[in-house]
């Protein structure tokens, strides 16, 4: 593509853009009302573990394309970290080709479904909407069309299997099967390599399986775009982790010419305050592990889980938001989010927050957890909670919460999701000589997404520390781009 | 899936499985252990590499019958398939030539301790080892134990093997008649916490190997964590073995207890079908 900017000016002159453009004023589309999300009643579905938004059905969708006005200068693709042609896929929608609409989609996502729930539009796409900048309304609801169009596609029955080349016999391996992974895996296994995914849990997935809830990302929707992998030629190796089953250097003696680590931030953090040993106090990763990966709360499932009554979630990011009405779900009634800063501040996507409060999940802003107090059992009993003010801006931007003397007090809880962050898994840094990571243990990758060791590359959370999914697997596409440039360099040499 | 290729009973409760694990036959070394999981809906256990043959591509665990994923387990024949199994996981025990070593197993910990002894042995270290159980049906392992080690002293509770008493009173009559460079204690955590005490009397250096509860075992979830000389450690990444004195044993025989109802209900249940 010479230009991007002439690309998007000879597609929008086409002549089907151009009429469907046509057939309504701007000023009729302008003068629609954002669509709203079907969702399933919040007294119902704060029980269940069905999916909360229901998708739009064909009418919603095509009237929410109408609202896009197709803009010379589309701001909302720069907001896109993938770069995906909004305007066009929009467009495909309003002709009614919802096909062509996914077809646009996955030319630079392979994971529109994933994106498309979990995605936070409303600081990428949905904040660069001319409704945005422009005329202060809210934004094309850029997200529900992209799960639309992409659920239809996957329940047409009618998805294509994307063509790849010829085999070229050359083996590589990923080492961890997140998006990361699943987006470099499709774009090698697409130019003909030979591409084993190695995951060192039963489950292929990442944070998309024991991580993110059903009840926004259901389990069928990754396994559908797994299983598409797996025809195109892709090798999952489950219960298998790399720097321990075998080394990187094993591997290397196997035949494999390169890799790429998207080993994730898969480490919890505590907080390491009195107490947080008790029984009942779990890292989020735990909690929604034993729930999500291990099933813990159906009753035909080995694994155990504590149901509380009163449950403490500390955070107030989207960890936070999908462990406490997890909670919920499982029957708290008390679920409440302790997060020390005010709700402006709270990382967690803006849909997720809003869900929470209409599921009756209590927010209790500005507080900050200081102890937590145990029974003669040792199961907690009580947290101590001190509060909490707003001060300067600091180096993220949010004014820093600073701690108010003497304002302690208690609360009951008997389960408490510590909900605070995590760290890049170091087992890899670990076993790979000359591996170079900076000092919060994310690996050092430069412009081609390349480390210090030439057959390595790495992509997602292990270069971001805890970052997005879009992220994650864009980084997986740049990886693959680059891995294929090195390996053809090094065949040539 | 792994399938089962041997199986013997040692006891009422205690079984030895021969398990196919190519790479992980390969890779393991003394105080790793796998994690497994059966049937789609089944939890996930840590158990101890007992042994290995490489050249066969098999690992030995060594499982005593406790609740429902064990018992699952065990009832599993040759020929049969264990559904998932990852490893080696864990640190590998650290091994040199220490001197005289004390290894006290309690119970199944006999298991763990083997590859440990052996290696202990093969670096050179004078290993005394004491093996205490309940009663003589629950000494396991004996005969391979005697290889690896210089003197075997046997307790029992009940006195119906070897010398009546408990693990620490065997670990005493030895440290009172000759010195010790270090100590190994494996079994059941109550007995660890004790054993640790009476080593810590005599400042006998001292690793125990924890069996907290776990879920992946590859440090991701914090089920695990116990403090150790009042740092919060992960036993999955962090340990299994760990400066027995620095241990807080009892926290961790809380922590153990944590899905005590849940445990009971399902075996329960489980027993019922
Ligand atoms: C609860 C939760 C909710 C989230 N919600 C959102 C959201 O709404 N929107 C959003 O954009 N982002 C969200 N995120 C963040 C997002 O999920 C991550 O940024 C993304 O998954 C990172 O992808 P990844 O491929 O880098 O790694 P991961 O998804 O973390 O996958 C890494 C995989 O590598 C495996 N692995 C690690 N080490 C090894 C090894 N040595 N050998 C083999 N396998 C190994 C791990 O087991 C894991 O399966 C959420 C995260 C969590 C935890
Ligand atoms: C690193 C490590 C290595 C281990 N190696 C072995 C081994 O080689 N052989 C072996 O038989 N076991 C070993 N264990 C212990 C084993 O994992 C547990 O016995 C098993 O998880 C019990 O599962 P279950 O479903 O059968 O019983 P559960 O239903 O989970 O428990 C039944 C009863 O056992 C108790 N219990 C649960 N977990 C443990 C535990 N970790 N230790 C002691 N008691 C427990 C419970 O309190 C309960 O009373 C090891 C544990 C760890 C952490
Ligand atoms: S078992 Fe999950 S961190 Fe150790």
């Amino acid at each position: 593509m010479e230009n991007i900017t002439d690309y998007y000016k000879s597609e929008r002159a086409q002549e089907w853009r151009a009429d469907i453009r046509k057939s309504v004023k701007v000023k009729e589309r302008t003068s629609k009302e954002r669509t709203k999300m079907p969702e399933q009643e919040p007294t119902v579905r704060n029980k269940n573990s069905l999916e909360v938004n229901l998708g739009l059905t064909e009418k919603i969708a095509l009237k929410e394309a109408q609202r896009c006005i197709d803009c010379p200068d589309p701001t909302c693709v720069k907001g896109c970290p993938v770069n995906i042609y909004i305007p066009k896929f929009i467009k495909k929608i309003e002709i009614g080709d919802f096909l062509g609409a996914a077809t646009v989609l996955k030319d630079t996502n392979t994971l529109p479904a994933v994106c498309g729930r979990v995605c936070p539009q409303e600081k990428q796409c949905e904040a660069q909407c001319f409704y945005t900048i422009k005329l202060n309304q809210p934004a094309v609801a850029i997200g529900f069309l992209e799960r639309f169009a992409a659920d239809y596609e996957r329940n047409s029955g009618k998805t294509a299997i994307p063509e790849v080349a010829e085999p070229n016999g050359i083996k590589v391996a990923s080492i961890g099967s997140g998006p990361a992974s699943l987006a470099w895996s499709a774009d090698m296994v697409k130019m003909g390599y030979d591409v084993t995914v190695f995951e060192a849990l039963h489950e292929i997935g990442g944070v998309l399986k024991y991580g993110i809830p059903e009840f926004r990302l259901p389990n069928s929707v990754v396994d559908f775009e797994i299983d598409n992998l797996e025809k195109m030629g892709v090798k999952f190796v489950k219960n298998f982790v790399v720097g321990k089953t075998a080394t990187i250097d094993d591997l290397r003696a196997k035949g494999f010419k390169a890799f790429f680590v998207g080993s994730g931030a898969g480490l919890p953090r505590f907080m390491n305050i009195p107490g947080e040993n008790s029984i009942g106090i779990f890292s989020s990763n735990e909690y929604l592990t034993r729930v999500n990966l291990m099933g813990a709360a159906k009753d035909d499932y080995d694994t155990p889980v504590i149901i509380g009554k009163n449950v403490a979630v500390v955070g107030g990011g989207n960890t936070a938001m999908d462990s406490v009405r997890t909670a919920k779900r499982l029957g708290a009634e008390r679920a409440m989010i302790i997060y020390r800063r005010s709700r402006e501040e709270m990382p967690a996507r803006l849909e997720e927050v809003h869900h929470a409060i209409d599921e009756e999940i209590e927010f209790l802003n500005l507080n900050n957890p200081v102890e937590y107090i145990a029974d003669d059992k040792g199961r907690v009993q009580k947290v101590v909670l001190q509060k909490m003010e707003l001060g300067e801006p600091d180096a993220s931007g949010r004014r820093r919460p600073i701690p108010i003397e003497g304002s302690e007090y208690e609360i009951e809880v008997d389960e408490v999701v510590v909900a605070v962050g995590v760290s890049p898994n170091p087992l890899i840094p670990a076993t790979v000589a000359g591996l170079e990571t900076t000092k919060w243990g994310t690996i050092v990758v430069n412009d081609d997404l390349q480390s210090s060791v030439e057959d390595i590359f790495a992509g997602g959370d292990i270069v971001r520390g805890g970052a997005t999914v879009i992220l994650a697997m864009g980084d997986g596409r740049k990886a693959a781009e680059a891995m294929d440039k090195y390996i053809k360099e090094k065949i040539k040499n | 899936m792994n399938k089962i290729v041997e199986k013997e009973q040692f006891s009422e409760n205690v079984f030895k499985l021969v398990v196919e694990a190519p790479d992980v036959a390969v890779s393991r070394k003394a105080g790793h252990f796998v994690i497994i999981k059966i049937g789609d809906k089944g939890e996930r256990i840590p158990l101890t590499i007992a042994g290995s043959n490489p050249d066969k591509g098999t690992i030995d665990l060594v499982i005593q019958r406790v609740g429902v994923t064990s018992h699952k387990l065990t009832s599993l024949n040759v020929g049969d398939e264990i559904t998932d199994l990852v490893g080696p996981l864990g640190k590998a025990t650290h091994i040199e030539k220490f001197g005289t070593v004390l290894a006290a197993c309690g119970g199944v910990g006999t298991a763990p301790m083997l590859p440990i002894i052996e290696a202990l042995k093969k670096a050179g270290n004078k290993v005394i080892t004491v093996l205490a159980a309940r009663n003589k049906e629950l000494i396991i392992l004996e005969d391979q134990v005697r290889q690896f080690s210089d003197e075997v002293v046997i307790m029992t509770d009940d006195g119906s093997y070897g010398t009546k008493g408990l693990v620490t009173k065997g670990m005493e009559d030895i440290i009172n008649r000759e010195k010790v460079d270090k100590s190994i204690v494996i079994g059941p955590a109550i007995m660890m916490k004790f054993a640790a005490l009476t080593t810590k009397k005599y400042n006998i250096p001292t690793e125990a190997s924890l069996n907290t509860i776990m879920v992946d075992g590859t440090g991701m979830c914090g089920a695990c964590r116990i403090s150790v000389g009042g740092k919060t450690k992960f036993v999955c990444v962090d340990g299994p073995e760990f400066d027995a004195h620095q241990v807080d044993f009892d926290e961790m025989l809380m922590r153990l207890g944590a899905y005590k109802n849940e445990e009971v209900r399902a075996f329960e249940a489980y027993m019922n079908n």
